[in-house]
């Protein structure tokens, strides 16, 4: 009996071991090559710092390339609110119709869902239609495409979610007088918190991080978004490895930062929306 | 009226039962009155708002692709070609390269993320004490910007002194150049891949073996089974959903994958690990923009003659069990 517990103790240190350095190791690459002096992140080794740089190498990055950065920031946080936002209302009230509604029209719009799932977007005729529009290379235009892109996964939440809240509230609120849209956003899209808050997180996750659309949709250097400056700093700068490495770090941290406090919603939201997918 | 046991019933259950929960009702509800009421509460109005934007922003140039991909185009005119923009796709070798590589990566990505995720999964549901912390470990990594990941890893990857090699001449292997050989760039790139993603899969891996009773678990202890036929005939086939969910999700993935390809490789050395989706920047970047949209309509016969298939058949094996 004793070997056997100590056999599987040291089974778990192996494990645990493996994935520390499997899976952290690359991270702390990031922040140590992030804090050293522009001569000694070109060794690329994995090594503490002589001196930390830290706070030299932030100001350093943003420095870089006439404050650059900041207007990528902005960009990014702009483009990641107003979507989500927008994402939220509109996927809510789909969500909620396509539950509540059975019949032809919801037929339709769950095949719809899933099209939106799975097929790839077609590039050139979307910026096409973009054109058209008079909305290529704007952040509209891109907040546009994030919406439409990202919307099956919500409305897939929603429906989920809107399955668990009984009808006899709706039915209440009737009698009580409330029809339409008063319904919806006074009584069901309060009750519709938790799910909203899974929606907010992980689509905040997926706009910020996107990289091809803003590539295709609002290129360029001047006015990008902060996956399109870091891409572009990889290519123009290979020798500040210091401030690359930061750029990597400031760009992990905004996930980093909503993984620590909403684990348990932000893995909600990715396994529940996966599967019913 | 007032007893309702079909609206304690769990989410899942909740959907199915909502015409029928309510006893005295239902032979009017196709009725007039009802239908306006129903229009009242739940108008299709709602799908205005949503339609218009997904319309316009991906249905009109999924659909419009058919048509812009027979054609020689700029943009503001187009000249209707036939099949040519298909016949150079299929004769020119990068092209050609791209569709296998596509296949490649999809084909490897998933499964490993299948084999790799249900092993992490089972020991992540089994007696270890540092479970949660593993968990979060494994799964950030999905978190994270894929350009982020990508500049990293082709740094870690690097020859002579990256990381890797380096780690890797110490214990007696020589490494080959990942990214720089044209034998292992796309592999390579294919595990980085993995190890970003293989996260999501082990937490959809983890939520289908939880949901497994425990009484089956029992029944083989009963038996004197051990832990393999545990694995071999509770776990393996009754987290078969879960399986067939991160098959589905890491094709789907993997065939339009652009982002890590594009940040690690570009494509190269030479066309070696180009994809569809990489081909498809690269013409469209080079002003072919009618053959880069025939790109997009083989990428989409690609997805819908794998996917479709293959989501059916999951289907009906899981209705049946």
């Amino acid at each position: 009996m004793r070997t056997r517990t100590l056999r599987r103790a040291s089974l778990e240190i192996v494990a645990v071991a493996v994935a520390v350095v499997v899976f952290v190791v690359p991270f702390l690459f990031m922040f140590l090559t992030a804090s050293k002096d522009e001569f000694e992140s070109a060794d690329l080794t994995f090594a503490l710092p002589t001196e930390w740089k830290v706070l030299d190498n932030i100001k350093g990055v943003f420095d870089a390339r006439d404050g650059m950065l900041f207007t990528a920031f902005r960009n990014s946080i702009i483009l990641t609110v107003v979507s989500v936002t927008i994402l939220v209302v509109l996927c809510a009230m789909v969500g909620y119709v396509i539950q509540r509604r059975p019949g032809r029209a919801a037929t339709i719009a769950n095949a719809l869902v899933l099209s939106g799932l799975i097929i790839p977007p077609a590039v050139v005729p979307t910026i096409w239609v973009l054109q058209q529009l008079h909305v290529f290379k704007t952040l509209p235009g891109l907040i546009l495409v994030e919406v439409a892109f990202n919307m099956s996964f919500c409305v897939l939440l929603f429906r989920a979610f809107v399955a668990a809240i009984p009808r006899e509230l709706d039915e209440a609120a009737m009698i009580d007088g409330c029809t339409g849209l008063s319904l919806f956003f006074r009584v069901i899209f309060p009750l519709l918190r938790p799910v909203t808050i899974t929606v907010i997180l992980t689509s905040s996750v997926f706009v910020f991080n996107d990289f091809v659309n803003p590539l295709y949709f609002l290129p360029g250097d001047e006015n990008a978004t902060v996956q399109l400056t870091l891409y572009n700093f990889m290519s123009q700068f290979d020798t500040q490895y210091n401030l690359l490495f930061m750029n990597i770090v400031l760009v992990t941290v905004p996930p980093l930062v909503l993984f620590i406090f909403f684990n348990r919603k932000i893995v909600a939201g990715m396994t529940s929306g996966a599967v019913k997918g | 009226m007032v007893i309702h046991t079909g609206a304690e019933a769990p989410p899942s259950g909740a959907r199915a039962d909502a015409g029928a929960g309510r006893p005295g009702r239902t032979p009017g509800r196709r009725g007039g009155g009802v239908r306006g009421v129903r229009a009242h509460t739940y108008p299709y109005w709602f799908y205005v708002p949503a339609g218009v934007v997904y319309g316009l922003v991906f249905l009109v140039p999924t659909v419009v692709s058919f048509y812009f991909a027979f054609t020689r185009w700029t943009l503001f005119e187009s000249e209707f070609i036939g099949l040519d923009n298909f016949r150079q796709f299929f004769s020119e070798q990068a092209l050609v390269s791209g569709l296998r590589n596509t296949l490649v990566y999809a084909v490897v990505t998933s499964g490993l993320k299948v084999v790799l995720g249900m092993l992490f999964a089972v020991l992540l549901t089994g007696p270890i004490r540092s479970r949660g912390l593993l968990r979060s470990v494994i799964f950030f990594p999905v978190l994270v910007s894929t350009v982020a990941v990508g500049i990293t890893f082709s740094v870690l990857l690097q020859p002579d002194f990256g990381l890797v090699a380096t780690v890797l001449s110490k214990v007696g292997i020589t490494p080959p150049d990942w990214l720089g050989d044209p034998g292992t760039a796309l592999l390579s790139v294919a595990l980085v891949d993995v190890w970003k993603g293989v996260g999501l899969a082990t937490l959809i891996y983890i939520a289908g073996i939880l949901a497994i009773p425990k009484d089956f678990y029992e029944a083989v202890d009963v038996d004197g089974g051990g832990a393999w036929t545990k694995f071999r005939n509770v776990t393996l086939p009754l987290a078969a959903p879960a399986t067939f969910t991160v098959i589905l999700l890491s094709l789907i993935g993997g065939l339009r994958s652009f982002d890590l390809i594009w940040t690690m490789t570009k494509g190269g050395p030479g066309f070696s690990s180009d994809v569809i989706a990489s081909t498809i920047y690269k013409t469209y970047q080079a002003g072919f923009f009618g053959l880069s949209t025939a790109g997009n309509v083989v990428l989409f016969i690609l997805v819908a003659l794998i996917v479709y298939p293959l989501s059916r058949y999951f289907n009906s094996r899981e209705v049946q069990s």
